[in-house]
């Protein structure tokens, strides 16, 4: 993971980070909207400090991918966006996280209800080994302890969402283990779904899939781009360039460079960018 | 293209007898596989042995009482009338009143240890708890006898029935010498074994499903009973079992707590007895034949106590874990 001499590791401590609308191409006339915002968030397990302050506004409703080296904090980031970084013992967090303008980690703040705003799939599929299909994506709601008036429509519009409906209508009693991994996978985004949450975070949601289960879940998160706002932490380059309108690049826990993915992956402004994504490290 | 000279070697030169040994090619192989299979029979042969073994020795008991050994009621050494039920019931009674008290509370200290607890508390507990499970059982028959019995002879059993003395079994005199002070040494002595083992197989469960119900906006009793209980179900059942099969066959401690009377009362204040109790109180003094034919039944019975009794547990796991997740083993 070691790069060029020339310059010092790190080479700007406040890195560029530009409001992602400014350049913006399609939706240019109105005032971007922020959905989720962190601000000087800083992590650490123990005294290993992961994220080095990172501030970094998400727009609604557009698809931010978060990329970097192993190493670099990019899932640490997204598990602090939905209170799951503290879960882990020895895991603190400083800083803030905004919500609509709410930090969510303010003092009355309940982190439970904070996760069922923010939704997420994490990198193996983990659909519960001992609830059948439906009950997966109910698990969510009944948690919550909220009557569900007509499961069933539920769990077919949710699963319609993700595109198994037809794969599995005639099991839905099956296990949701007895899937293939990308059909696990998009059950538990149809899980995710069902609680309604305004933001999805996918910690590498794909790499434990083959190419055509990628694909699916690719083009499952052009759609859903339309109501939620998303972000996705990848190892996959290529797959940034497809999926995301905002691309963040981390290194060392630090934010390095953070604009429209095609200014990243076309015209870099930072070196350490450009490296990376040449294929120079990492 | 021309090079015939040597071909790799790929086929091995066996001595002749080794296909004795099996079909493997290779000697190390097939002398590991026999030895092996060698100490698995023994395992059957040694049961099969001990059970051929006490049926011989009680052969005379068969003859003189057949069935009604199992259903008679009464223990008369000095007139030679002998009758299991009440060992049966005392056995099986008091096993199964330390499960219900000391399942909960061992899946309770396996949940905080695994769950809940702050790292640096689990492992010091964690130890404890296993050291108890190391304690000889007369330490703790001593320690009933002096500390629980009179607890229970004062304090316990009296607010019992002063509270539940409706029911006929908190009824009676309290003597603090009973089926309720042999059901509670045996749940303390059990506890440590369910508890170790139910932690060891909680702390298996995948952490991503623990992480998945969190990221649902699961409590963390929500994530328990939702992510990691029902994962850990069948082995949670295996430490119950394993506690069981404690219970039933402990001797020390419950013969110094049950009172070790042959009766059959409904209350659990009441003396009564247990079949590994009989056979350590009356196997050194038996002098009879029919006596000591009469012990050894008893033990051949308490032998197929315990395998039914662990049959019927596993098939209840077979039960609940039909039809569900291959994830879930």
């Amino acid at each position: 993971m070691n790069l060029e001499p020339a310059e010092p590791v790190v080479t700007a401590p406040t890195p560029k980070v530009k409001a992602p609308s400014a350049p913006g191409g399609a939706e240019e006339p109105s005032a971007p909207e922020v959905k989720l915002s962190a601000e000087d968030l800083r992590a650490r397990f123990g005294t290993t400090q992961v994220l080095k302050g990172i501030s970094m506004p998400i727009e609604a409703r557009t698809v931010t991918a978060v990329i970097g080296p192993s190493g670099c904090g990019k899932s640490t980031f997204v598990r602090c966006l939905n209170r799951m970084h503290e879960v882990a013992p020895g895991a603190v967090v400083e800083g803030r996280v905004l919500l609509d303008g709410q930090d969510i980690y303010g003092a009355q703040v309940d982190p439970v209800l904070v996760r069922r705003h923010i939704g997420m799939v994490f990198q193996k599929p983990n659909p519960f080994p001992t609830l059948s299909i439906q009950d997966n994506v109910l698990a969510g709601l009944r948690l919550n302890g909220t009557r569900v008036p007509n499961p069933a429509e539920v769990v077919e519009r949710r699963l319609r969402q993700v595109a198994l409906w037809d794969e599995v209508k005639d099991g839905l009693d099956r296990s949701g283990t007895s899937l293939s991994g990308g059909q696990q996978q998009r059950l538990c985004i149809a899980r995710s779904l069902a609680l309604e949450p305004e933001v999805l975070l996918m910690d590498e949601p794909c790499s434990a899939l083959d190419p055509i289960a990628t694909a699916r879940v690719e083009e499952l998160i052009h759609e859903l781009r339309a109501d939620y706002t998303i972000v996705i932490v990848t190892h996959n380059m290529q797959q940034a360039a497809r999926v995301a309108d905002t691309t963040a690049f981390f290194y060392m826990g630090e934010l390095v460079e953070y604009d429209q993915t095609d200014v990243i992956f076309t015209r870099p402004k930072q070196r350490k960018t450009e490296d990376y994504i040449t294929g120079r490290f990492g | 293209m021309s090079s015939v000279s040597n071909p790799p070697s790929i086929v091995r030169r066996t001595p002749r007898w080794l296909p004795l040994l099996g079909r493997s090619a290779n000697p190390g192989d097939a002398v590991f596989r026999s030895v092996s299979r060698l100490f698995a029979l023994l395992i059957l042969v040694l049961v099969l042995a001990m059970a051929a073994q006490m049926a011989f020795a009680a052969e005379e008991s068969f003859k003189e009482f057949g069935w009604g050994f199992i259903t008679s009621q009464k223990w008369d050494p000095v007139g030679q009338r002998y009758g299991a039920l009440p060992f049966i019931f005392g056995t099986v009674v008091s096993s199964l009143l330390a499960l219900l008290l000391a399942v909960p509370v061992a899946l309770g200290i396996a949940i905080y240890l695994s769950e809940l607890a702050p790292l640096w508390l689990r492992k010091p507990i964690g130890f404890l708890v296993e050291l108890l499970a190391a304690v000889p059982s007369v330490v703790y028959g001593l320690w009933g006898v002096f500390v629980l019995a009179p607890l229970m002879a004062t304090t316990v059993e009296p607010a019992l029935r002063s509270t539940l003395g409706f029911l006929p079994l908190f009824s009676g005199p309290n003597q603090g010498f009973g089926m309720l002070s042999g059901g509670v040494i045996l749940a303390i002595m059990i506890l440590p074994t369910i508890s170790s083992v139910s932690r060891e197989v909680l702390q298996a469960v995948p952490a991503n499903l623990r992480e998945g119900a969190i990221a649902l906006g699961a409590t963390r009793w929500e994530v328990v009973r939702v992510g990691v209980l029902p994962y850990a179900r069948p082995g949670l059942v295996g430490a119950v079992i394993l506690g069981l099969g404690r219970a039933l066959g402990e001797t020390m401690a419950i013969t110094m707590l049950i009172g070790n009377r042959p009766e059959i009362s409904a209350s659990l204040f009441a003396p009564s007895y247990t079949m590994a109790s009989v056979l350590a109180n009356e196997f050194a003094e038996a002098s009879q034949d029919l006596h000591l034919a009469a012990l050894a039944e008893i033990s051949l019975l308490l032998f197929a106590v315990t395998l039914l009794l662990n049959i019927v547990a596993r098939l209840l796991v077979w039960q609940v874990s039909r039809g569900e997740a291959k994830g879930a083993r």
